[in-house]
């Protein structure tokens, strides 16, 4: 496929995802709406991958390995993302705890 | 148009649609179910790109754990009904705004780069087999891959000290 269309999905995506962000008042659906950006970043990343990688091909270069860098960065970041959703919900749990509830209007303590 | 065309398409069209879903559904849990799709069919595009690796792990920590995380979660929380105070309507609409102008500017800016007549490969190649990445990953970045167990260690502390009650 034309890396023109992954470019745009993952363009559409993320913005469907800063979308999310910016309207939605509960901190959960904020929480998945950060995944689901990350996860065009990573769509987009294994793309440029096969891009490069088919490009190394055509230049005959013989059991090309061009391109595993950018999987092993997606690799990463599904790590990264694991740790942040574990530590962001159990901040979620606590002004649940604090609040008894998860919209995100209530936590403006730092504007006055 | 071949078969490779067609799963594309089909596979973008659903991965747009339960995203715009995640966003716009009341219920939360309505909202994980349709973000596990989106995962789902993310998985669908990184098979049609040959990273099974990637696709696999995609499906058992996004899918599998983080969104189980998220059920567990919502469970716990009682959020079931749709719990979410009435907003306002122009906020909500200055931020559709905003999004849609941050999309429109990425795709003006990016639709005329000299990356346009590339093309990704699909269905072919051996990078992203576990072979290959295996061999790298344990030969580049074992560092990095050592680093990310000790910032699992820092975030299951963080969490537990977190959630514990105070």
């Amino acid at each position: 496929m034309p890396i023109n269309y992954y470019i745009f999905l993952a363009v559409v995506i993320f913005c469907i995802g800063v979308i999310g962000v910016l309207t939605r008042r509960n901190a959960i659906i904020i929480f998945m709406c950060i995944e689901l950006m990350l996860n065009a970043v990573n769509l987009l990343l294994v793309a440029f991958s096969k891009m490069h990688y088919l490009e190394s091909v055509e230049r005959h270069v013989v059991a090309s390995t061009v391109g595993t860098e950018a999987q092993l960065f997606v690799f990463f970041i599904m790590v990264v993302a694991a740790a942040e959703v574990s530590v962001g919900l159990a901040i979620i749990v606590m002004m649940y705890r604090n609040t008894h509830s998860v919209d995100v209007n209530f936590l403006n303590r730092l504007k006055h | 148009m071949s078969i490779t065309q067609i799963l594309f398409w089909i596979l973008s069209i659903l991965t747009v649609f339960s995203a715009l879903m995640v966003i716009t559904r009341k219920n939360p849990v309505y909202s994980v179910l349709w973000l596990i799709i989106a995962f789902m069919s993310i998985s669908g595009h990184y098979i049609l790109l040959n990273a099974q690796f990637l696709a696999i792990v995609n499906i058992i920590v996004y899918a599998g754990a983080i969104m189980v995380l998220f059920l567990f979660v919502i469970m716990l929380m009682n959020l079931n009904a749709d719990a979410e105070p009435q907003k306002n309507k122009w906020l909500q609409l200055a931020g559709v705004v905003a999004g849609g102008c941050l999309l429109l500017v990425l795709i003006a800016a990016l639709r005329e780069t000299e990356l346009r007549n590339k093309i990704a490969q699909t269905g072919g190649g051996s990078i992203g087999l576990i072979e290959n990445l295996g061999q790298v990953l344990f030969k580049d970045y074992v560092l990095p891959f050592e680093v990310s167990s000790v910032l699992f260690l820092s975030a299951m502390v963080g969490a537990v000290v977190i959630g514990k009650k105070n």
